[in-house]
């Protein structure tokens, strides 16, 4: 909430340039909203617990606004806290991804003139894992958030094997189509399950010899880039992907394998 | 049971409409069943061997429903059916159906070369193991009669939750707490692999993927602490598990002993959606249904898997249609109307204009169509994205819509889908925020009544129109052919694909199952007996 007259910025806060912390309502207050839930029944004694939670954190000015019983022996908090310790944004690292962004009629056209066949794509949700939702928003000819799968693509041959998918039968039905892309989703993880899946598929198709024959990729919403990359991946995409940067990514890869 | 209604708040649908729809889908189950009568499956007859009293694991920890199945299909007296076999066994040895699997498992048995006995006998017999264990069921459903009558349950809607962890002794202390807070119904989820095993595993399990195994003694640890619960909460809390799958007879029998209250049973999901053989799965059904309908236990069907894979906007129609239909086939399994709660769900795109208007016209629609069906209400996941806040939002909006159409049973959404499964603190907002609304808007709905011609009778009329069409050419092609042609969540399967179809088999001459002919009524004498 802002004062007549009051002008934030030019308060003594004012951070030099580089600097950012999180943002309550005014320029470098550095509020941050939390919630958690402490295994102790409501009281006294579970609010200083909570407020020392938030310490822990690096919070200070740490405030407790709710404190709700669940049931006997179990107390969720809100809390608000100044994180005042900036972050130095000429130090951050980012992961830039090696691929450019394009539209799909691009795809299509480069893919047509380039390669002159369409992409092979073999996607499977492997393991016990049941959920085909993100594997399907790709694929699938709807899509996702209005952005089409790649089978709305010419520039694409897609072969959805759905759910439960051992990573022996992808990886024969990969063979047998002389598959220039695999993709495999992971949804459910538990113990992480979904990183010893995902580098089981890498040593079954190093053990077959097609590992460099395919453009592999992982996604999932536990999954990023970075650690696709570190699991043997080529490429990994994480929650909110859309079907295009999936198809602008094997495009690209694809064509670049191929040296065409 | 008190069915909930939508008081004045209702729709002019065309009666002739409805009644067509129901006239296909009994047709639609009708052929199905005449086309697979003559088959049993694997399942059916490991769950008449658990129905006898059979349980436990042989010394390589495989289940003795499935040792003993699997001798008789070894020796070729599977075809006959498994509760033959056991009666001549029970009356040769004078043991106990245990007696006999634990003998078989042992190698000091083997079922075939059993000596023949009269026909007669021999059925005497098996009918006898078999009123046994329906009287056991008819033990636990009066149990929970009297339960109910004595600590009473809340108004509908019923709040639904369910609990995760992979841990049976930490879902029990999650259940326990979600009870506190509101909540009526608790659902252990499995493990995302359960549905595709082929036997069901044994004992108390601390593990699994998304869940934790549906095991007899998981059934019975839950069930003893809710019962704990009702009584410190002077309410009756329900549970669920799942019946889909490879096992559905069998985990129906199980619910039936350790008292489940609801039970996910869909005569075709494990066709949609675990690729398990269609002849295998509506076999399988049929008998898991006839022991869930014994039992008391309120069956849900899957529908609003349909939306989670396909757009709930233009899916209304074939949502409908699979109701009919999964209605018809629980009626064929003898469960009453009471017990069918056919499900569906809040998933139009929230920022498609007049959203709530179309979800409050399929709800009513449901709500409608199937008056005597605690009909369940499935919360929107497919628009959620991590934006807890959002997601919080979405579901006050969907909670009023389920109170205000008069839902029966209301599985409560939680903030965090597609972010993790469920935090304690927010089965709790959700709770809050669906005990709120129920409590603020009760009423709401006798002081409310639709313009005629307007949006929401419009979209209701028209669905049902829709719903209409598919059922007739449904029926026109057949079941099995309108699952090869993806009418149902656009998914595509073959007849005599999938899994699981090793396990279906042709009934011989002499096939025999006392529980088809007891509870299908056929035997006069034993339907007299149920009804006392």
């Amino acid at each position: 909430m802002m004062v007549d007259g009051a002008n934030p910025v030019t308060e003594k806060r004012q951070l030099s340039r580089g600097k950012i912390l999180p943002y309550g309502d005014r320029h470098g207050d550095g509020m941050v909203q939390v919630s958690f839930t402490l295994e102790l029944p409501d009281g006294p004694e579970a609010e200083e617990a909570g407020r020392q939670v938030m310490k822990l954190m690096g919070l200070t000015d740490a405030q407790i606004v709710a404190s709700e019983p669940l049931g006997p022996s179990f107390t969720f908090f809100v809390g608000y806290g100044k994180l005042l310790r900036p972050v130095d944004l000429d130090n951050l690292k980012v992961a830039k991804l090696p691929w450019e962004k394009l539209d799909p009629e691009t795809i299509n056209k480069m893919v047509r003139e380039r390669l002159g066949r369409p992409i092979v794509v073999v996607g499977a949700a492997t393991g016990t894992d049941a959920h085909t939702i993100g594997l399907d928003a790709i694929l699938n000819y709807k899509g996702y958030a209005g952005d089409h799968g790649l089978e709305a693509y010419s520039a694409f041959r897609v072969v959805n094997m759905g759910s439960q998918v051992e990573n022996r039968d992808l990886v024969a039905r990969a063979r047998e189509l002389r598959a220039d892309a695999v993709l495999v989703s992971q949804v459910v993880t538990q113990r992480n399950v979904h990183i010893s899946n995902l580098t089981a598929l890498v040593e079954l198709l190093e053990a077959e010899g097609l590992r460099d024959d395919v453009v592999l990729v992982c996604g999932g919403p536990r999954l990023s880039h970075a650690l696709a990359v570190e699991l043997g991946y080529d490429a990994g995409f994480g929650p909110g992907t859309k079907p295009s940067e999936v198809a602008s990514y094997l495009a690209q890869e694809v064509l670049k394998r191929k040296g065409v | 049971m008190n069915m909930n209604s939508p008081g004045r708040l209702r729709l002019n649908l065309d009666p002739d409409a409805i009644a067509a729809c129901h006239e296909s889908a009994q047709a639609i189950a009708e052929k199905v069943w005449k086309e697979l009568e003559g088959l049993s499956t694997v399942a059916v007859e490991r769950a008449v061997a658990r129905l006898f009293g059979i349980d436990g694991v042989d010394s390589a920890g495989s289940p003795l429903p499935n040792v003993v199945v699997d001798a008789l299909s070894r020796s070729g007296g599977l075809e006959d059916g498994v509760a033959i076999h056991l009666a001549k066994a029970c009356l040769e040895t004078g043991g106990e159906p245990q007696d006999v699997a634990e003998a078989v498992a042992g190698g000091r048995l083997d079922l075939a070369s059993i000596p023949d006995r009269s026909r007669q006998e021999a059925e005497a017999k098996a009918r006898e193991l078999a009123r046994r264990a329906i009287e056991r069921i008819l033990t636990r459903r009066r149990e929970r009669e009297e339960l109910i009558s004595r600590l009473g349950q809340s108004r509908q809607p019923w709040l639904y939750v369910i609990v995760a962890t992979g841990n049976i002794y930490e879902d029990v202390v999650q259940a326990r707490m979600a009870a506190s807070q509101g909540a009526d119904i608790i659902a252990v989820i499995r493990s995302t692999g359960q549905s595709l095993m082929d036997f069901v595993p044994y004992g108390p399990t601390t593990e699994g993927y998304g869940g934790t195994y549906a095991t007899q003694e998981n059934f019975r640890l839950m069930r003893k602490a809710l019962d704990e619960e009702s009584e410190k909460l002077g309410r009756y809390i329900r549970l669920v598990n799942y019946c889909s799958g490879l096992c559905m007879p069998e985990i129906a029998t199980m619910g039936a002993f350790e008292r489940l209250d609801v039970m996910l049973n869909d005569a075709m999901y494990g066709i949609l959606f675990r690729d398990i053989n269609m002849e295998r799965t509506l076999i399988d059904q049929r008998f898991s249904r006839m022991i869930n309908g014994l039992s008391g236990i309120i069956i849900n069907t899957g529908e609003d898997n349909y939306l989670t894979t396909v757009d709930a906007f233009h899916h209304g129609p074939q949502v409908l249609a699979s109701e009919f239909i999964n209605l018809h086939f629980a009626r064929m399994a003898g469960i009453p109307d009471e017990q069918i709660g056919l499900g569906h769900a809040f998933q139009i795109d929230p920022w498609l204009e007049s959203s709530l208007l179309y979800e409050i016209a399929m709800a009513l629609l449901v709500r409608q169509c199937f008056p005597s069906c605690p009909v369940k209400y499935m919360p929107p996941t497919v628009h959620k994205d991590g934006n807890i806040f959002f997601a919080h939002a979405l579901d006050t909006m969907y909670n009023l819509v389920a109170c205000l159409t008069g839902q029966s049973i209301h599985l409560v959404g939680m903030l965090t889908e597609a972010v993790h499964t469920p935090f304690l603190h927010d089965r709790f907002l959700s709770i809050q925020s669906a005990k709120y609304v129920r409590e603020a808007s009760r009423g709401l709905s006798d002081n409310l009544s639709l313009v005629p011609g307007e949006l929401v009778e419009k979209r209701a009329q028209s669905l049902l129109l829709s719903a209409k069409e598919v059922l007739e050419r449904v029926k026109h092609v057949g079941l099995f052919a309108a699952i090869e042609e993806g009418v149902f969540a656009g998914v595509k399967r073959d007849r005599h694909g999938g899994r699981g179809r090793e396990g279906v088999f042709k009934k011989s001459a002499r096939y025999f199952n006392p529980f088809d002919e007891i509870l299908s009524g056929r035997d006069r004498h034993s339907r007299e007996f149920l009804v006392e």
